[in-house]
């Protein structure tokens, strides 16, 4: 199915980092975004709505489909952004940041994906972003529980790929290696270079690396594209 | 309308959405008896996704309430909610109630 140039992207944890600098960067080349965090935006364009929202609140994220489907008719791109991280020992991580982790990285990546899957379904065409880490090809220590949530998100892009390819819709994710964002920024720097040593490219990625990756899988070109996991740097 | 026919009513019109979709030739009736699923049925496994995704759907616009149909208690029902349209309509009118 042929697609308008113009398309209808929407990207969770779109207030800062990544999916901030993707938000911009899709508007800037003319499409419609609607992005997502639980704090507000300051991010202002006449195609930019934001909605104030946890993306593992299933109430929340059937309200912002909705309205998209009412306001723009249709849905062709989820960038499933939104994630949190924690670095500690296993032996000291509570079950309650355990929880928090997971909702936020896997469930939240499950409830959008549901819904916004819905909504493509229509129009048999979709595509479907979700972002993974290099943290579970790592097996980073420190990262048990961010590193599990991420495995988590990349075995549901995998099997997700294939339950929704019938309805024109890939499913594919990106694992980006350490960028300079809040994610890291409790990060200690020799830690960050020891990471950084077991890339087969040694630097820090940019927000431009991940934007490229994107880019490909959402192209209506790259329709044959689907289930992958492409991680940055050489992991 | 009673609840009932309002039902069978927003089933019907996710039948359509469904055939709507189907190869040519394939459609299901808009009948109580129409079989969905099972040995006589015509559907393929992702139409039945698509028509319970569709019912969902038209049950919130019709009834303004978010239902689950296919949950572990459909699932492990002796007779399936899914194998005709009536049957199907009766188990929505169960998760209404």
């Amino acid at each position: 199915m042929s697609q308008p140039r113009e398309q209808v992207i929407v990207i969770t944890g779109a207030r800062k980092g990544i999916g901030r600098f993707l938000a911009e960067h899709y508007l800037g080349n003319g499409h419609h975004v609607a992005g997502c965090s639980r704090k507000d935006s300051d991010l202002s364009h006449d195609r930019y709505t934001h909605y104030c929202l946890d993306v593992a609140d299933e109430t929340a994220a059937q309200q912002m489909f909705s309205d998209i489907a009412e306001k723009q008719g249709r849905l062709d791109v989820l960038v499933n952004n939104a994630g949190i991280a924690s670095m500690n020992h296993v032996l000291l991580t509570s079950t309650s940041k355990a929880k928090e982790i997971m909702e936020t990285n896997f469930i939240g990546t499950f409830v959008m994906c549901r819904e916004a899957a819905r909504l493509m379904k229509k129009n048999r065409f979709g595509r479907i972003v979700n972002l993974a880490s290099v943290a579970t090809p790592l097996k980073l220590e420190g990262e048990a529980v961010y590193a599990a949530s991420k495995a988590a998100v990349i075995s549901f892009t995998q099997v997700v790929a294939k339950e929704l390819a019938a309805f024109g819709i890939t499913v594919n994710a990106v694992g980006p290696t350490p960028i300079e964002t809040d994610l890291i920024k409790s990060v200690p720097k020799e830690k960050l270079d020891q990471l950084i040593g077991l890339q087969a490219i040694k630097r820090t990625g940019t927000f431009s690396d991940v934007a490229n990756v994107v880019d490909f899988l959402i192209r209506p070109e790259s329709e044959f594209i689907t289930g992958q996991v492409i991680f940055l740097g050489g992991v | 309308m009673a609840d009932r026919e309002r039902i069978l009513q927003a089933v019907y019109r996710a039948v359509d959405e469904l055939n709507k979709q189907l190869p040519k030739g394939v459609a299901v009736n808009k009948s109580p008896d129409a079989v969905l699923y099972g040995k006589t049925g015509k559907l393929e496994s992702i139409d039945v996704v698509t028509l319970i995704m569709e019912v969902e759907d038209q049950i919130k616009a019709e009834f303004g309430t978010s239902i689950t149909i296919a949950d572990d208690r459909a699932m492990s029902r002796e007779n399936s909610p899914f194998l005709t349209v009536g049957s199907l309509s009766d188990y929505v009118a169960e998760l209404l109630n």
